[in-house]
C-alpha cells in the first residue's frame, strides 16, 4: 500500500506538473466534460487532449466513461464528498498548525517567567 | 479535547477556523507577528513542505511573501499579499494575492480570556463562485492546489481501500 501510494504520488505530480492538465482539472471541478469539449476549450487537438486526459488518468485524477461516440471525463474524486473531505483536510492542516504554535507561544510564556526570575534575582 | 480546531463554512463565500491557544494574546499575537517565530509553526511538519523564505513587512499596508518546497515539485511555490489592518494584540488581516482575483481576505481575531487566547480565522472570497473553486481544485490556501490534490488523492485511495 505504501509503495502503491507513492507510485500513485509521483504519477499525480508529473500529471499536476503541467499547466493544461491543471486547467482541465480546475474546469472538470466546475462540471464534467467530453474529451472535445476539452480540446476546443484549451485550443488543442483532439489527439493532444486525449493525451493529457490519459495521463490525468494513469494518476487517477480523472476517470472517463465512454458512451456510445463521447468520451466524457471528471473528477477522479466522488463529487458529494469533495466539499466535506476538502474542509476536513483544512481542518487538519489548521489543527497542525494550531499545535506548532501551542508549543511556541508555551516557550515564550516559559521565557517571560525566567526573565522576571532573572530581573528579581 | 478543549482546544479543538473547528472550521465551519459560514455562508456561501467565508471559512471560518476556531481554536483557543493556551497563552494571553499578546504572545499569541507575537508569534504570528515576528517571522522567526511564525515560521515554526505555519507549516506542518508531517506535510514534507519547507518554508524557503519568508518575508513579513508586518504594518498596515505593508506586504508579505512565503516560499515553499516540497521534494516532490521542482518548482519552489510563493504566496504573498498584503496586510490590510495590523492592530496588535487583536487583529490581523491580509490578503491572498497569488490566485489572482479570486484569493480570500484573511481576518484572524485573538480574544483574550483570563489567560487563553480565543484565535477565530476567516477566509473571505470574493463571491461564492470563488470559494467554490478553490474547494474543487484542491487548495486549501496555504499549500498550493498541487499539494492538496495530492493529499485529497490519498484520502482517496485509502478510502477504497488502497483499490
Amino acid at each position: 500500500m505504501v509503495q502503491y501510494a507513492q507510485a500513485r504520488f509521483d504519477a499525480s505530480f508529473a500529471a499536476l506538473s503541467d499547466a493544461t492538465r491543471r486547467g482541465v482539472l480546475e474546469h472538470l471541478g466546475r462540471a464534467d466534460a467530453s474529451i472535445t469539449e476539452l480540446a476546443d476549450k484549451f485550443h488543442m487537438t483532439l489527439t493532444g487532449m486525449k493525451k493529457h486526459v490519459g495521463v490525468l488518468e494513469l494518476a487517477g485524477l480523472v476517470v472517463t466513461q465512454k458512451i456510445g461516440r463521447v468520451r466524457t471525463c471528471r473528477l477522479g474524486l466522488r463529487r458529494l464528498k469533495e466539499e466535506a473531505a476538502w474542509i476536513e483536510r483544512y481542518r487538519q492542516l489548521w489543527e497542525a498548525r494550531f499545535d506548532a504554535l501551542d508549543a511556541v507561544v508555551e516557550e515564550l510564556k516559559q521565557k517571560e517567567k525566567s526573565d522576571a526570575r532573572r530581573k528579581r534575582g | 479535547m478543549t482546544n479543538r480546531t473547528t472550521v465551519e463554512r459560514k455562508s456561501e463565500r467565508e471559512l471560518v477556523v476556531t481554536r483557543t491557544v493556551k497563552g494571553p494574546a499578546r504572545l499569541v499575537f507575537e508569534a504570528w507577528a515576528r517571522p522567526e517565530l511564525f515560521q515554526r509553526w505555519w507549516v506542518p511538519k508531517s506535510s514534507n513542505v519547507t518554508m524557503l523564505s519568508c518575508e513579513m513587512d508586518i504594518h498596515t499596508g505593508g506586504s508579505y511573501r512565503l516560499v515553499f518546497q516540497h521534494p516532490a515539485s521542482g518548482q519552489p511555490m510563493a504566496f504573498f499579499g498584503r496586510y490590510l489592518e495590523v492592530t496588535p494584540p487583536s487583529r490581523l488581516v491580509w490578503t491572498n494575492d497569488e490566485s489572482g482575483e479570486g484569493g480570500a481576505v484573511t481576518t484572524v481575531t485573538f480574544e483574550d480570556r483570563g489567560g487563553e487566547t480565543v484565535v477565530v480565522l476567516s477566509d473571505l472570497y470574493p463571491s461564492k463562485q470563488a470559494l467554490d473553486e478553490a474547494i474543487a481544485s484542491g487548495s486549501t490556501s496555504g499549500f498550493g492546489e498541487q499539494f492538496e490534490q495530492l493529499d485529497a488523492l490519498l484520502l482517496a485511495l485509502d478510502a477504497d481501500g488502497g483499490g
